[in-house]
């Protein structure tokens, strides 16, 4: 068992062995760029009073989310938390359906029971996460051992950040995980402050990937702004679930570059830092690649940024059109009815 | 009809339902090579494999969470808690996931979990508890606590097939203590309906679970100074039968109701408040509640003796009401 830190991706080579073609590149430029829009403009609804209670981003996670969602397979399923926007956007949530979840309204994936990204259309296999955020951790465990006992050849990610780590439903997600080799993978999002906590007061190893060797199955450490190489080690990672060998830990180094909500103006994170890793802004990074060694054109650019500014353009119209929920359907669907088993896990 | 244990017939309804349902698997803590610490689900592995029969670590956590997780991806998980006062460190898994993700998310969690509770043996203050009442107040969750062998099967039963998270109290001083014809054919004890355990005209007792028999013995006694007791055994809390409990109360106006849980909070103080909201007309005397202390459930016998009601504390409590 290896704690390895990954290489970062350099050439377009590397990228096609690791299963991307030119198309996956720019749809991935593109995932990114919506997440961070529907991040952006979610803030202007916040500030325009239209989103009630708090407002969370993953600003800095972008490349993390994104790589990670783009090497899951199509029937994998996952439990992304509140700075993975980027997995509901690259599983193929509509746009619109989370600005009006944002909101509060009928057509938010919980039709305005829950608020921001607590939410997960099952349908594109991802489970709605809770505030106890490692508490999807054993949700994902056991998602990875139906499959198991099922024989089925997917995988689960369970996805936590440094501050979960340090619950004990992660070791228990991993302990049992790690005893029974389950087709999961670990994505720990490292944005270095839990609230405003840092690192040194959450856990006094060197990297959690680290504890990877203690529950027996491998950990990495991965630069979260590149998402090239979140995709690499996240697609072996899978792979090696889905071929029968177990878990895997990634830990993926990011900052979070906004406070832990609206509100915070993250005064206790040190100036310098957020000046160093604006330098490595996943976004501007991956954009700069692509010019280095895809060919991006300013053309081509160009028309993704229209494209995905006309998207949260024409979202935002359609999420403001959508209703309030209706307060006379509040105690509906406490319990499920046996008609509700029908989708596609139960069939 | 065979005669079988309350365990026996525990066994028998999971293994009936693991045999002609394939999405059921079993997880817990020495419940596969062990056979359970009360040995319900002994020979479940030779039968069904290591994979539908899974020794846990020692993660009440994991367990829980995982059977949420494995359920959302269509199995039917049932978790055995070895003792139900281990449920507590699974709380988050019942209440904060698998309760509301049907509300908020439109996720159904069909997950059982079995918990043998209740004291009666120097179990002490960690393997003796009745937490249902805590579990009756969240919603999402359903609460199931059979009394008899026959229920035992048919509640599990349907505690499997409900597209619900469902807390099964099993008592453990029922186990083996309890034995009564149960039919050999599978059926589903339908939830919320309770059962009458006794008919009678002049006093009610509504209670669950282990208090039903203790009732059942302080009715005799009254029976014998010429009271009729009518007992109602609710089955389930979560839902619960409000029309028998009121139609009872309105048949015999005196109402007492019995849990060895806990009194303050307890799920009686439900009953009795319902009662006064709606049959307040009917009553000839205050609903009465016979409970166990507002302590922890004590190790010592004398001590433990003096926590859970006693059939002289049921009769003396009858007595009274009937008096009024």
């Amino acid at each position: 068992m290896a704690i390895r830190e990954a290489e970062p991706v350099g050439s377009l080579k590397e990228v096609k062995e690791a299963g991307l073609d030119r198309e996956d590149l720019l749809g991935i430029y593109r995932n990114m760029l919506i997440t961070r829009g529907v991040e952006e403009r979610g803030h202007i609804l916040y500030r325009q009073g239209k989103i009630p209670g708090s407002f969370y981003t993953g600003r800095g996670n972008e490349a993390s989310a994104v790589g990670v969602a783009t090497a899951m397979g199509p029937d994998d399923v996952g439990t992304p938390l509140h700075r993975d926007m980027g997995v509901h956007i690259t599983r193929g949530v509509e746009p619109w359906r989370i600005f009006a979840q944002y909101m509060g309204r009928a057509d938010g994936p919980t039709k305005g029971r829950d608020g921001n990204v607590h939410m997960a259309d099952s349908n594109l296999g991802l489970i709605a996460m809770v505030s106890h955020l490692p508490a999807m951790l054993p949700v994902a465990v056991g998602c990875a051992l139906a499959f198991r006992i099922r024989e089925e050849n997917r995988v689960a990610v369970g996805w936590y950040g440094e501050g979960a780590s340090a619950r004990g439903d992660a070791h228990e997600a991993m302990n049992l995980a790690g005893v029974r080799q389950l087709p999961v993978v670990f994505v720990c999002d490292n944005n270095q402050w839990a609230y405003s906590t840092p690192t040194h007061l959450e856990y006094a190893c060197e990297h959690l990937a680290d504890r990877a060797q203690a529950y027996g199955f491998d950990g990495v450490v991965v630069d979260g702004t590149d998402v090239l190489a979140v995709y690499r080690e996240a697609k072996s990672a899978i792979e090696k679930a889905r071929a029968g060998g177990g878990p895997t830990l990634i830990e993926s180094l990011t900052l979070r570059m906004e406070g832990h909500a609206v509100h915070d103006d993250a005064f206790y994170v040190p100036k310098e830092m957020f000046e160093e890793w604006a330098k490595n802004d996943p976004i501007e990074r991956f954009r700069t690649w692509l010019q280095e060694h895809a060919e991006l054109t300013g053309d081509e650019e160009d028309e993704i940024t229209a494209g995905v500014k006309k998207l949260m353009n024409d979202a935002l119209s359609k999420a403001e059109e959508s209703p309030q929920p209706e307060p006379s359907k509040l105690a509906e669907g406490v319990y499920a009815t046996p008609e509700d088993l029908d989708t596609p896990h139960h069939k | 009809m065979a005669e079988k244990t309350y365990l026996q017939a525990i066994s028998d309804g999971l293994r009936e339902e693991m045999r002609r349902d394939k999405r059921v698997f079993v997880i817990g803590e020495d419940v596969g090579v062990y056979g359970g610490a009360f040995k319900v689900t002994l020979g479940f592995q030779e039968e069904f494999g290591s994979w539908r029969v899974i020794d846990a670590p020692l993660s009440e956590t994991a367990i829980v969470g995982g059977c949420t997780g494995a359920a959302m991806m269509g199995m039917r998980p049932v978790a055995e808690m070895q003792f139900a006062d281990f449920i507590s460190c699974a709380w988050d898994h019942l209440v904060t996931v698998a309760a509301k993700q049907r509300w908020r998310a439109g996720t159904p969690v069909p997950i059982t979990v079995r918990l043998p509770s209740g004291g009666g043996f120097s179990g002490g203050p960690f393997h003796s508890q009745n937490p249902e009442s805590s579990f009756a107040h969240i919603p999402g969750l359903k609460v199931i606590c059979p009394a008899t062998p026959e229920d035992a099967k048919g509640l599990l039963a349907t505690a499997i097939q409900d597209p619900n998270p469902c807390l099964y109290f099993e008592h453990k001083h029922l186990y083996r203590r309890i034995k009564a014809e149960v039919p050999d054919e599978r059926y589903e004890t339908p939830f919320g309906k309770a059962r009458v355990q006794r008919e009678g005209d002049d006093l009610t007792v509504i209670t669950w679970g282990a208090m039903v028999y203790t009732a059942d013995e302080a009715a005799q006694q009254l029976d014998a100074d010429g009271v009729s007791v009518e007992i109602l055994d609710l089955r389930t809390l979560q839902p619960w039968d409000k029309q028998a409990v009121l139609a009872s109360a309105r048949k015999t106006s005196k109402v007492l109701v019995l849990h060895e849980d806990t009194h303050t909070g307890g799920f009686g103080g439900e009953i009795a408040a319902t009662i006064s909201e709606e049959a307040f007309e009917d009553l000839d005397a205050p609903v009465k509640r016979i409970t166990a202390p507002d302590t922890p459930v004590p190790f010592s016998p004398p001590l433990e003796k003096a926590f859970i009601p006693q059939v002289d504390d049921v009769v003396a409590g009858l007595r009274e009401l009937a008096e009024y």
